[in-house]
């Protein structure tokens, strides 16, 4: 403030850039000033995290060759050229085929599993639930590479009557992805607590009975979100699928995508890789549903799925 | 328990008997020695000597991986923390729409992502064309043929969303009065921010730059997309071994040598992780 006070005597063009230091002062000290800088940071990451892949989509259809620029619309690379495009190339056809298949059956088997788990991990009292937690947590931050690797050497040299292929890429995708639901599942159990249970049984259920009429339909929600969840990720993997590939018609599409790309790649890879989003994007748009659904009268909402995640 | 030791010991067991056992005379097919007293340190000493000692052509690589791995995730919490704090904090009514657009990368595989770069970065590209028509550039710049820059970019991009979720979580929990209390015990914002808001995230940061690094270290399809061998990571290494034949064991053994590196922080986030679900 003394500054100020010193002012008045000197020309009013050196006092001009105090006024706007001032000015600034009280801006930056006023707690409620907008932060535009972050909002800009925030705004610029969230477009350079979606623009890409909105531009690969809509070269998906382009009239030329280029997956780098536009040359005008068409359907060529998804059902109009003879050879190239994904529904006529008969490798990328049946290659999305296999990928519907293994995610599928990856769902069907480590939900199911990791319900299981999950519940007993939840019951388990005592040593080695500590482990047990400890496994579940690891495959999110293992390097995928050392897993899929670990999972080839074993069916190749241990469980040798596994062949390579379809069988070896689910028993591979269940281990990596048995983790989601056992996590999103034991969430929810934490959190419904045992009361709804020891209340069914005080009115005379069974223990199996509490189960499976009294806590299951109160898991549906988690299940859901695990299906949905482990449909979209089996489906975009391409890692532990690879080595676990046998003949290259049991490679899916995510493996194929990865091989062109690598190669000389059209603009039919693009479409391909469009087919995959759009599958596990439905796979989602389903969960989500199903979740509000089963989940009425709860919160509910794309922010508790979120939640879930 | 014996699912566990399934799903655990025997992989490992299996991996050191490769790395320690032979490779077969004809085929070149590594043949697993399982009794341990029939192992041999040959391959090794082989795949150690090409890491450190005088003739270690894959020191660079192993430099590298560090190199890259570090500016990555220092840039993904550089950012990271930006955005998840401004969401948690002035995301008001578009909150929902923010969470879904961050979470959205989780659903786009990584592979589609990638290619999406591919097509960006080439020669003709529009990153080149943006960048020319702005005279950032002279003239394009070939982004595709191993430049480190792309390479890094390109793993901030892949692994940056597994950074700003546990940030996002963990500073939506912490309360504006926490904050206000800051302010009104006469702490600038900055103070507050370093003094209140920066240690009560620490944890989240601390769990995301394991999420997001150690994947990163086992990285080799961003390389192998957007990269050339001259940026080749500790993952191209091992993915080239395991898929060339007769070198099988050195495969197993750069496996061990990238579990060894990563089994502190690896143990450091299972026991925080493991405490926080237990207190939860």
């Amino acid at each position: 403030m003394t500054d100020t006070v010193l002012a008045p005597a000197k020309t009013r063009v050196q006092t001009q850039p105090r006024v706007g230091a001032r000015r600034f002062r009280r801006w930056w000290k006023n707690p409620w000033r907008k932060p535009r800088f972050l909002e800009a940071i925030t705004w610029g990451y969230l477009a350079w995290s979606i623009m890409p892949v909105l531009i690969a989509i809509l070269l998906s259809f382009n009239r030329g060759r280029s997956r780098s620029t536009w040359q005008g619309f068409s359907l060529r690379w998804w059902t109009g050229d003879p050879f190239d495009s994904l529904w006529h190339d008969p490798e990328l056809h049946s290659a999305l085929l296999q990928s519907l298949r293994l995610s599928g059956m990856t769902m069907l088997i480590a939900v199911p599993l990791g319900v299981l788990f999950a519940i007993g991990i939840d019951r388990w009292r005592g040593r080695g639930s500590g482990t047990a937690n400890f496994v579940m947590l690891l495959s999110f931050v293992i390097p995928e590479i050392i897993l899929g690797i670990a999972i080839f050497l074993v069916l190749r040299f241990l469980l040798t009557f596994v062949e390579l292929g379809t069988t070896a890429q689910v028993l591979g995708l269940v281990s990596y992805q048995l983790s989601y639901p056992v996590i999103i599942v034991r969430a929810r159990l934490l959190s419904i607590g045992r009361e709804y249970e020891e209340a069914a049984m005080d009115l005379g259920a069974s223990p199996t009975r509490a189960l499976r009429r009294v806590l299951l339909p109160l898991l549906y929600p988690a299940i859901f979100a695990s299906f949905a969840i482990v449909f979209a990720d089996s489906i975009d993997d391409f890692v532990t699928v690879r080595y676990l590939s046998g003949p290259s018609s049991s490679e899916p599409l995510s493996v194929k995508i990865y091989n062109q790309a690598r190669g000389d790649p059209t603009p039919a890879v693009n479409a391909a890789a469009t087919a995959m989003l759009i599958s596990a994007i439905i796979a989602i748009v389903i969960g989500v549903l199903l979740y509000r659904w089963l989940a009425r009268g709860q919160r509910a909402g794309v922010r508790e799925f979120a939640a879930q995640v | 328990m014996l699912w566990l030791a399934v799903l655990f010991v025997l992989p490992f067991y299996v991996i050191l008997s490769v790395a320690l056992g032979t490779v077969h005379p004809i085929f070149l097919s590594p043949l697993p020695v399982w009794q341990p007293w029939y192992w041999s340190t040959e391959h090794v000493r082989d795949a150690v000597g090409k890491i450190v000692g005088p003739d270690a052509f894959l020191q660079p690589v192993f430099l590298r991986t560090f190199l890259y791995v570090a500016a990555a995730t220092t840039l993904c919490i550089v950012i990271g923390y930006a955005v998840a704090y401004y969401v948690a904090r002035y995301g008001g009514k578009r909150r929902t729409l923010f969470l879904v657009l961050l979470i959205a990368p989780f659903w786009i595989s990584y592979l589609m992502r990638m290619v999406a770069w591919q097509g960006l970065l080439q020669g003709d590209g529009y990153v080149n064309r943006l960048l020319t028509a702005t005279h950032v550039l002279g003239e394009p710049y070939n982004w595709l043929q191993g430049r480190p820059i792309t390479v890094i970019l390109a793993l901030v991009y892949g692994y940056i969303p597994y950074m700003i979720l546990p940030l996002y979580g963990q500073l939506d929990r912490i309360g504006q009065n926490l904050l206000e209390a800051g302010r009104d015990l006469g702490a600038s914002p900055l103070r507050t921010f370093f003094r209140v808001t920066l240690p009560l995230s620490k944890q989240a940061i601390l769990a995301g730059t394991v999420i997001v690094a150690l994947p990163m270290f086992g990285d080799y399809y961003t390389n192998d997309l957007v990269g050339s061998p001259k940026t080749s990571m500790i993952g191209n290494i091992i993915d080239d071994a395991v898929n060339s034949t007769g070198q099988g064991p050195e495969a197993a053994v750069f496996v061990l040598i990238l579990m060894l590196i990563l089994l502190v922080p690896l143990l450091y986030y299972l026991r925080s992780t493991a405490k926080a679900m237990g207190s939860a």
